[in-house]
C-alpha cells in the first residue's frame, strides 16, 4: 500500500502542535500586555492643547498653587477647569500682546469657552469624587504625578482599575499631612508606615471592605 | 425478528442473549461498520433528516442572531425570573450528557462489556449535549462577549471572579467536562480512524482521516501507548460524572430560596443526569441500529442493560422528589412548607404532576422483562423520560423564582416565542451533530468489537 504521507509529516506534525501552544501561548500573553501598554491606557502621552499652556512654568517656576485654578477639588467630585477669567486676572497685565495668548482674549471678548482637551478621562460608569480623597490627604501628586515638571500634561498613572484598587486596598503608603495634600515635593518619609496608619485612624478612613465593595466606585 | 431476542423470561436464555450477534469475525464487524462511513450510499432519510435538524439549527442562528441584536429582553424572564428557559435547557442538555461518561468512563473501570458498543455514540452524544448546555449560560449573560470575564485570568481590573460563587464553579466543571470529554473520545476513535484510513478510497478521505490518525500503526507500543491513557483518561473522567452535576445543583442549593436550599440536590441531580443521558442514549440507539441495520452489535442485551440503568436511576428520583417533599414539609419552614403547596396547587402544578407522572409513574413499566424488549415501548419511554426531566428542571427554577418569601416579589414566568426557538433549535443542532457524526465516524467502535470478537469466541472455546 502506498504511504498517503511523506516522512516528513511526522516532523511537520510535531512541530506545529507545539508551536500552536506556544503561538496560542504568546497571544494570549500578548493581548495581556496590550492591554496594559500606553497604547490601550493612554499613560505618559501628552496631549495638544489648544493654548499652549505649561503646567511646569505655572506650577514650578511660579509657585500658583492647585486650588487658584482647580478651585473646586476640595469641595466637589470635579476639580473644575478654570473660565477663561481665571487667566485674565494675570493676562490682562502680564504678557498681554503675546501672539500665543491670543486664544485667550479671543475667548475673552467673544465670552466662548476655551475647548481643552481632558487628559484624565474616566469611564462613565466609574464614579469618582476629587473632595474625598483631597480631604482624606491623598495628595494631587499620588494620582497626577509631577504635574509641576509637565509642559504639557500627560496622565502619569494608567486610571486602569487594577491601579484604583491597589490604593483602596492598601491606602496608608499615600495619606499625608493635611498641609502636605497639596505640596508637589512630598515624599514618603521613614516613617510613613507609622504615620499612614496613625493618619487612617484619624481621619477614619474607611476599611478595606467597604473601599473595595463594587458600589464604592460603580454606583 | 431479530437474534437475541428470547420467548420468555428465563435466566437461562437471558444468559444466552449476548452483548453480540453470533457468527461475528474480525472482517465482518470492520465490512459493516466502516461500511457505514466509507461505501454505503447516503440514504434519502440521511438527507431528509439531516435537512430538517439543519433548518433547526438555522433557527437557533437566528434566534442568538436576535438576542444579541435586541438583549435577553426577547426572552420571558424579568425579574423575579432571571433564569427561565436558559437555565432550565442548560441544566437538562448537562445532565443528558452524562450518561456518555458514565457509560464510557466508568462501566470501561468496571469492567462491563455490555459499553462496548455503544460507548463510541454515548460520547458523541455527550459532546453534543455538553455543547448544546454551553450556548445557555454564554447566551444567558446577556453579554456574551464579555464571557471571558469569568476566568481567572490576570485582568487589567485587578480582581478575581468571585470564587465563592457557584456560577463560576461551574465554568470550571463544565469546561473541565467538555476537555476530558471531546479527548476521551478522540483517543478512544484513534484506531479506528486508522482504519478508516487504510479503508478509505477516495484520497481526500484518507489525507483527512490518516491526519486525524495521528500516524497510527498499530504496532505493540501504540497499542501500550494507547491503553494506558485510555485507562488514565477514563480515571480522569469518573470523577467528572459525579462532580459535574453536583456543582452545577449547587448553583441552586448554595441559594437560600426556598425549594432549593436542601443538601439532597447534588446526589438527586447526579441521578437525574444519568436517568435522562441513558433515555437519550436509547433514544438515539433504537433509531441508529434499526437505520443501519445494527442489531447484531446494540443488542436487547444493551437495551435491556440501559432499561435497567433508567429504572435504577429513576426510583433514585422518586427518591429524591419524596425527600425534597418531605424534608419541606418536616423542616416546618413556612417558606418551605408553602413552595410545596404552590408545587401541587399553585399555577404551575400541572408542569409537577406531568412531572411525576413522566419521571416516577411510566418508567415503573420497566419492571416488566416484556416492556423491556419491546424497542418501540423502550423508544417512546426515554422520549417521556426526558420530557419528564426537563419539567423537573422547569418546576426546579419557575415555581421557586415565582413563589419566594415576599408576596410583593411574586411573579408569572411565559416563555416567549424566543425562548421555545432557541430551545427547539438546541435540539436541532444536537440532531444534526448527531447525524454528521454517524456520517463521518464509526458510530461503533471497531478496535473494541474486534477485541469483543476475540473475548466472545475464547469464551466458546
Amino acid at each position: 500500500m502506498a504511504q498517503i504521507f511523506h516522512r516528513s509529516t511526522n516532523f511537520i506534525s510535531r512541530f506545529s502542535v507545539f508551536s500552536a501552544i506556544f503561538l496560542i501561548g504568546l497571544a494570549l500573553v500578548a493581548v495581556l500586555a496590550v492591554a496594559r501598554s500606553p497604547y490601550m491606557t493612554r499613560q505618559n502621552i501628552s496631549r495638544e492643547q489648544p493654548v499652549q499652556f505649561s503646567h511646569k512654568h505655572h506650577v514650578g517656576d511660579d509657585g500658583i498653587d492647585c486650588r487658584y485654578c482647580h478651585t473646586s477639588v476640595e469641595t466637589s467630585a470635579v476639580a473644575g477647569i478654570p473660565p477663561t477669567k481665571t487667566c485674565m486676572n494675570c493676562h490682562s497685565v502680564l504678557f498681554n500682546t503675546a501672539p500665543y495668548l491670543e486664544p485667550i482674549r479671543e475667548s475673552y471678548r467673544s465670552d466662548k469657552s476655551i475647548e481643552w482637551v481632558k487628559v484624565h478621562r474616566l469611564a462613565d460608569f466609574a464614579y469618582f469624587n476629587h473632595s474625598i480623597h483631597v480631604n482624606k490627604g491623598v495628595g494631587c501628586t499620588t494620582c497626577h504625578g509631577q504635574v509641576d515638571q509637565m509642559p504639557l500634561v500627560f496622565q502619569a498613572n494608567t486610571l486602569l482599575m487594577q491601579w484604583c484598587i491597589d490604593c483602596h486596598r492598601n491606602p496608608e503608603p499615600s495619606l499625608r499631612p493635611m498641609d502636605k495634600v497639596f505640596a508637589m515635593d512630598w515624599k514618603p518619609g521613614p516613617d510613613q508606615e507609622e504615620l499612614g496608619m496613625q493618619f487612617a485612624v484619624e481621619r477614619r478612613i474607611r476599611t478595606t471592605a467597604e473601599l473595595t465593595s463594587c458600589s464604592t466606585c460603580h454606583r | 425478528m431479530s437474534v437475541g431476542q428470547p420467548p420468555s423470561d428465563s435466566p437461562e436464555i437471558r444468559q444466552l442473549t449476548p452483548v453480540l450477534g453470533p457468527g461475528h469475525t474480525f472482517r465482518s464487524v470492520t465490512d459493516k461498520i466502516s461500511a457505514i462511513v466509507l461505501t454505503r450510499p447516503t440514504s434519502l432519510g440521511w438527507f431528509i433528516g439531516f435537512a430538517i435538524s439543519f433548518s433547526l439549527t438555522g433557527l437557533l442562528t437566528v434566534a442568538i442572531g436576535w438576542l444579541f441584536t435586541k438583549g435577553v429582553g426577547i426572552w420571558g424572564i424579568n425579574i423575579p425570573i432571571g433564569w427561565g428557559f436558559a437555565i432550565v435547557n442548560f441544566v437538562w442538555w448537562i445532565g443528558i450528557g452524562h450518561a456518555g461518561t458514565l457509560i464510557s468512563a466508568i462501566l470501561f473501570l468496571l469492567n462491563q462489556k455490555w459499553r462496548t458498543s455503544i460507548n463510541r455514540f454515548a460520547e458523541a452524544m455527550t459532546l453534543f449535549a455538553v455543547a448544546c448546555a454551553g450556548i445557555f449560560p454564554l447566551i444567558h449573560t446577556g453579554r456574551p462577549w464579555m464571557a471571558y470575564y469569568m476566568f481567572p485570568y490576570p485582568s487589567t481590573m485587578g480582581i478575581w471572579p468571585q470564587f465563592r460563587s457557584p456560577l463560576i464553579w461551574d465554568v470550571f466543571a463544565v469546561s473541565t467536562y467538555g476537555t476530558v470529554s471531546l479527548m476521551f473520545w478522540f483517543v478512544g476513535l484513534l484506531p479506528d480512524l486508522a482504519t478508516l484510513r487504510d479503508r478509505a478510497i477516495q484520497k481526500p478521505a484518507k489525507i483527512i482521516y490518516g491526519m486525524l490518525a495521528m500516524g497510527w500503526r498499530g504496532s505493540a507500543r501504540h497499542w501500550h501507548r494507547y491503553q494506558s491513557a485510555y485507562l488514565l483518561l477514563a480515571g480522569l473522567a469518573t470523577p467528572l460524572v459525579l462532580s459535574v452535576h453536583s456543582v452545577i445543583s449547587l448553583d441552586f442549593s448554595v441559594s437560600i430560596v426556598p425549594g432549593w436550599h436542601t443538601t439532597i440536590f447534588p446526589p438527586y441531580f447526579v441521578a437525574g443526569a444519568i436517568y435522562s443521558g441513558f433515555a437519550m442514549v436509547i433514544s438515539i440507539a433504537i433509531p441508529l441500529r434499526k437505520a443501519y441495520g445494527l442489531e447484531d452489535y446494540i443488542t436487547m442485551r444493551h437495551l435491556d442493560n440501559m432499561a435497567k440503568v433508567m429504572l435504577a436511576t429513576g426510583l433514585i428520583v422518586a427518591y429524591g422528589y419524596f425527600f425534597e417533599f418531605f424534608l419541606s414539609i418536616y423542616s416546618g419552614n413556612k417558606f418551605d412548607v408553602f413552595l410545596v403547596q404552590q408545587r401541587l396547587h399553585g399555577p404551575y402544578a400541572p408542569f409537577y404532576y406531568s412531572l411525576i407522572i413522566c419521571n416516577i409513574l411510566t418508567p415503573q413499566l420497566l419492571w416488566s422483562y416484556k416492556m423491556r424488549h419491546n424497542v418501540v415501548v423502550l423508544f417512546i419511554m426515554s422520549i417521556i423520560v426526558n420530557t419528564g426531566m426537563w419539567l423537573e428542571r422547569f418546576v426546579i427554577v419557575v415555581i421557586s423564582l415565582t413563589r419566594d418569601f415576599d408576596p410583593s416579589a411574586w411573579g408569572r414566568y411565559q416563555p416567549t416565542f424566543w425562548d421555545w426557538a432557541t430551545f427547539i433549535g438546541t435540539i436541532g443542532m444536537f440532531v444534526m451533530l448527531i447525524f454528521l457524526f454517524v456520517r463521518v465516524l464509526p458510530a461503533i467502535s471497531i478496535a473494541e468489537m474486534r477485541e469483543l470478537v476475540a473475548e466472545t469466541s475464547e469464551e466458546k472455546e
